[in-house]
């Protein structure tokens, strides 16, 4: 028996090349660890291309989970262990390593050659560059090889199982269960016996070595985390965002139609959406991005819940008919899932910086509320809330998830279907007006007085025929205006029922545990685990710091200006360069200080806690780089 | 033939009132310049609607943008004036959620040909329960006279003061590329050919496009006269009928052949008996296509109106509902509960 030793957390990466099946390795530990209770957060990394050239550093793709024994909020700043599958895999990722962590490398993959292919001039196995880590070098490959010779299976087959065996290796090393990884792989290769009995075998392999070998002495475990009551799932941001749409469609009692092109990493809503037709969900793939926006629009019209989603350089094409919604006023929702930008920029890769687009990006005085998701499991929450103002307030809306939230997975309290709110919607069915002579009328832009939303009145309805389009339209009848003082009207008037829908959201909450902080941290969308790490962090130090999240851009919530002035210093932290902070220096005139990074990679906490703790202690640093005075003069 | 006859309009609730085509007139005035080959479109498909017995709230006509993109505003109807180029996408999404409608693109040549393109060519292909009146007048009106992608090779406008250099499109040419199931074109002027091919398209399920020749007395005054001018026109003008052989000319004359290699060409006088009869229900669109290239893009010889193609085959609207159908309902209540729960679970007490 060996000595078995307790973590409170541990952070693993995985790593290797495009085509060593890394995600698929890190999405069965994360499996595995969830259904062992742990709490846990994950972040998958990985090419644009689906296979860049083998054994190159651009060609790395790589899977983080940071799971433990308590609550925790990011995928871990720096991992404790990491696999490596070769050498490229080693260079790309063991600068992230932390200080006195362990690597496990493939040795079989250290040829003379693989080691130079990337650069290194020696063989970092050799030249002592690994010194400070404890380095356990395992032949993987052939070990797997090896294991499967008795195995009616072809070489390549067989190597190509070598990330099960990797896998079983570190479930024995934290002491994992792998029940469901066999359970997951008897139904992806049910239909291929040998290829199945391989991979079960590489598997068992993996474990037995790790028991059986000197090479690991000790076997870790990490307890469960102790979180709320209730059934738990693990779930993906872009699953979590699916489910919502579902469910939000089955609340307001009508069908929903989702339009859409693919693009990463928004083409897995597509994806899910389109199994679940018995929910009553259409899905349409567009010849584009205008396409599909039109679909959804015209579907709005119809009076289905109409969807589409995007990544950033689609939501460019998408600007006109989201003008055209705003125009029209029916409900519609776009899903900009983030990437790195500009253009092409980083497909696979997260930022936060379509906040301005979303906000302004579009001719004319167009308003569109903006919603964006704190977290994969809000994701579901935020979708629903998103359809709850298009339909109630007659608008497009704006849901703003990224790359991070989209493919990171945590565990999810899986929601009681009957508690989410009631989002039935009634169309116009009556005249709602009288003409001059008394007659009932039907006046399309005759607005709710409390919601300043206009009827829903769908095609079909006897009595109610009516036009409607891009041109400016006279308040209440609708006809086509080109009055000065009824343009004027009606500019203010979309406004006025945007900034309205500030009345139906959550204020602004603080988390401030001891009241007295004069620091507060304000951030929007994903970031808010690390931030939320980093404050408890600093709480932890002996400092008080103040935390606030954005759900609702636009309108920000009634009191934010209130919340915002009640501390000395104001930090905006955010991955793209300062666009929160713009909004928020521009609508409240508070001297808010924007803290950046646009890496395609998700804030790492202690950065963050270096950060906010010298603003705190009126050190001065270089970091706060946007929207000072000189910057901006 | 009445709307109930007619399988493809099965889902479109019908009506028992006579209607008249003041009940399709909207109360807007409209707007477009006098003389404008739009008016006497508008008043065809107004007298044309009641033959087809529809209850008048479930017809929906959606427009881009362009002089005959507001054609909506001025029909008693639902109507949707969308943007530039967009409304094949746009009715689309209405047409597939809503199968119990009557959806009607009306767009033009800059609309459709140009900036639009993209979506008029998909919905072909998909054969989406649309009927697209394509307003070709082979000019930009609404901006005011610059040169179309159907204008003639050398157009002299605002923007080509030296004569264009641009190839134009043959609208049938490009819609029977495009996997189009149904292909027409008519004339604004002529009323009866008019609103025959308009039936023709109410009844077919799937897209039917019908290019209108259009004047606009503006800044193209006169594009279509050598089609209209009773002095040329029946020289000029090619009336494809199903079934019939293709003569035309002032005493039917001249003619359509297959010459013996195969190649379809006009004659002017017929020497032989091998008359092309048309046959619009042709599975392979060569021969529709040969039609279509027939006319002489300057002169406007040998141009063919009528239907050049009209074949079955399931609407993108049928199959994606019969996909839906199969799916079923969601079993009772707890089917979201099971959906969202998935099938990894575990219970924190
Ligand atoms: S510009 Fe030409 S097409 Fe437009 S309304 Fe006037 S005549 Fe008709």
């Amino acid at each position: 028996m060996k000595e078995t030793q307790r973590r409170s957390d541990v952070v693993i990466r995985f790593a290797g090349d495009s085509g060593d099946g890394m995600q698929l390795t890190g999405d069965r530990f994360t499996s595995a660890t969830a259904s062992f209770g742990n709490d846990l957060s994950t972040l998958p990394d990985f090419p644009a291309e689906i296979r860049a050239p083998a054994g190159t550093l651009p060609g790395v793709s790589a899977f983080q989970i940071h799971f433990a024994d308590h609550d925790i909020m990011t995928p871990g700043d720096a991992p404790d262990v990491l696999v490596a599958m070769n050498p490229a895999a080693l260079k790309a990722n063991i600068d992230d390593l932390s200080a006195n962590g362990t690597v496990i490398v493939n040795t079989d993959e250290f040829t003379k050659r693989a080691v130079q292919k990337v650069g290194y001039e020696a063989n970092p196995l050799e030249d002592g560059s690994l010194e400070k880590f404890s380095v356990h070098e395992i032949p993987l490959t052939s070990l797997t090889v090896g294991a499967l010779e008795s195995f009616d299976v072809t070489k390549k087959e067989a190597e190509r199982a070598k990330n099960m065996f990797a896998l079983g290796l570190l479930s024995w090393l934290y002491s994992r269960p792998v029940d469901q990884t066999r359970d997951f792989l008897t139904e992806k290769f049910g239909r291929k016996p040998e290829i199945l009995a391989a991979n079960l075998a590489a598997l068992e392999a993996g474990w037995s070595f790790g028991e059986t070998t000197e090479a690991f002495e000790v076997q870790y475990e990490v307890g469960k985390a102790a979180l709320p009551a209730g059934v738990y799932r693990n779930i993906t941001g872009n699953l979590a965002l699916s489910y919502g749409l579902v469910a939000a469609a089955q609340r307001t009692g009508l069908g929903m139609f989702l339009g859409t092109y693919p693009i990463t990493p928004a083409s897995d809503i597509l994806h899910e959406l389109s199994r679940h037709k018995r929910f009553g969900i259409t899905t349409f793939q567009a010849e584009d991005e205008i396409a599909g926006i039109g679909a959804a629009l015209g579907a709005a019209y119809g009076g289905s819940i109409g969807v589409t989603t995007t990544s950033g350089p689609g939501l460019a094409l998408k600007s006109e008919t989201l003008g055209l919604a705003t125009a029209l006023e029916l409900p519609l929702l776009v899903i900009d899932v983030q990437r790195g930008g500009p253009s092409t920029g980083l497909p696979t890769k997260t930022e936060q910086s379509d906040l301005l687009q979303a906000m302004f990006g579009r001719n004319g005085e167009a308003p569109v509320p903006i919603v964006a998701p704190q977290s994969p499991g809000d994701c579901f929450y935020a979708a629903i809330e998103a359809i709850r103002i298009a339909t109630q307030y007659r608008t497009p809306v704006l849901l703003l998830s990224d790359g991070y939230l989209a493919n990171g997975a945590e565990p999810w309290r899986i929601p009681d279907v009957e508690s989410l709110p009631d989002l039935t919607v009634s169309f116009t069915t009556e005249p709602n007006d009288t003409d001059a002579k008394g007659e009932p009328v039907f006046h399309p832009f005759l607005r709710d007085p409390e919601t300043l939303a206009r009827p829903w009145a769908i095609p079909g309805t006897p009595g109610l025929e009516h036009r409607i389009g891009g041109i400016e339209k006279a308040d209440v009848t609708g006809a086509i205006s080109y009055d000065p003082d009824n343009h004027d009207y009606m500019v203010r008037t979309r406004q006025a029922k945007v900034d309205g829908i500030a009345h139906t959201i959550e204020p602004l909450s603080v988390d401030d545990p001891s009241g007295e902080a004069d620091v507060l941290v304000l951030g929007w969308g994903s970031t808010y685990g690390p931030i939320a790490a980093a404050c408890r962090k600093i709480r932890d130090s002996g400092l008080q710091v103040a935390q606030a999240h954005l759900r609702h851009l636009n309108p920000f919530p009634a009191n934010t200006g209130e919340v915002l002035r009640q501390y000395r210093r104001v930090i905006i932290p955010e991955m793209n360069l300062g666009q929160l902070a713009l909004l928020i220096r521009g609508k409240y005139l508070i001297d808010a200080r924007a803290f950046n990074q646009v890496r395609g990679l998700p804030f790492r906490s202690e950065e963050l806690v270096e950060v906010i703790r010298s603003e705190m202690l009126g050190e001065s640093t270089t970091r706060f780089e946007s929207l000072t005075e000189e910057s901006l003069a | 033939m009445t709307a109930s006859e007619i399988p493809a309009l099965d889902l479109v609730p019908k009506t028992d009132e006579v209607q008249k085509a003041k009940d399709f007139k909207s109360d807007q005035e409209v707007r477009w310049c006098p003389g404008c080959g739009d008016y006497a479109i508008l008043a065809a498909v107004q007298s044309f609607l009641p033959s087809l017995g529809l209850r008048r709230e479930n017809i929906v006509f959606v427009s881009g943008i362009g002089c005959s993109s507001r054609f909506p505003y001025y029909m008693d109807t639902y109507g949707l004036h969308s943007i530039h180029g967009r409304a094949p996408a746009i009715a689309t999404g209405l047409s597939v959620s809503r199968p119990d409608l009557s959806v009607w693109v009306v767009t033009g040549d800059g609309d459709a040909l140009s900036i639009g393109g993209n979506h008029l060519m998909h919905a072909l292909r998909r054969n989406v329960n649309l009927k697209i009146l394509l307003f070709n007048n082979r000019i930009y009106g609404l901006t005011k006279g610059q040169y179309s992608p159907t204008s003639e090779p050398g157009k002299i406008t605002k923007s080509t003061p030296q004569g264009s250099v641009d190839h134009p499109f043959n609208p049938v040419s490009l819609a029977l590329g495009a996997e189009a199931s149904f292909v027409a074109r008519t004339i604004d002027s002529d009323r009866r050919h008019l609103t025959e091919v308009l039936g023709a398209a109410a009844a077919h399920e799937g897209t039917a496009l019908v290019e209108i020749y259009q004047n606009c007395n503006i800044f193209n005054d006169g594009a279509f006269e050598p089609l209209k001018d009773a002095g040329t026109k029946d020289s000029h003008l090619i009336r494809l009928q199903h079934g019939q052989p293709i003569r035309f000319g002032s005493e039917d004359e001249r003619a359509v052949i297959r010459d013996n290699d195969g190649q379809i060409r006009t004659v002017d006088a017929e020497t032989d008996g091998n008359v092309l009869v048309h046959d619009a229900h042709a599975e392979d669109p060569g021969v529709a296509f040969a039609l279509s290239r027939l006319a002489d893009t300057v002169s406007l010889d040998r141009t063919a109106i009528g239907i050049f193609r009209d074949v079955q085959r399931p609407s993108y609207d049928r199959l994606a509902r019969e996909q839906l159908e199969q799916a079923g309902d969601p079993a009772g209540s707890t089917d979201l509960s099971d959906l969202i729960a998935g099938p990894d679970t575990w219970t924190v007490a």
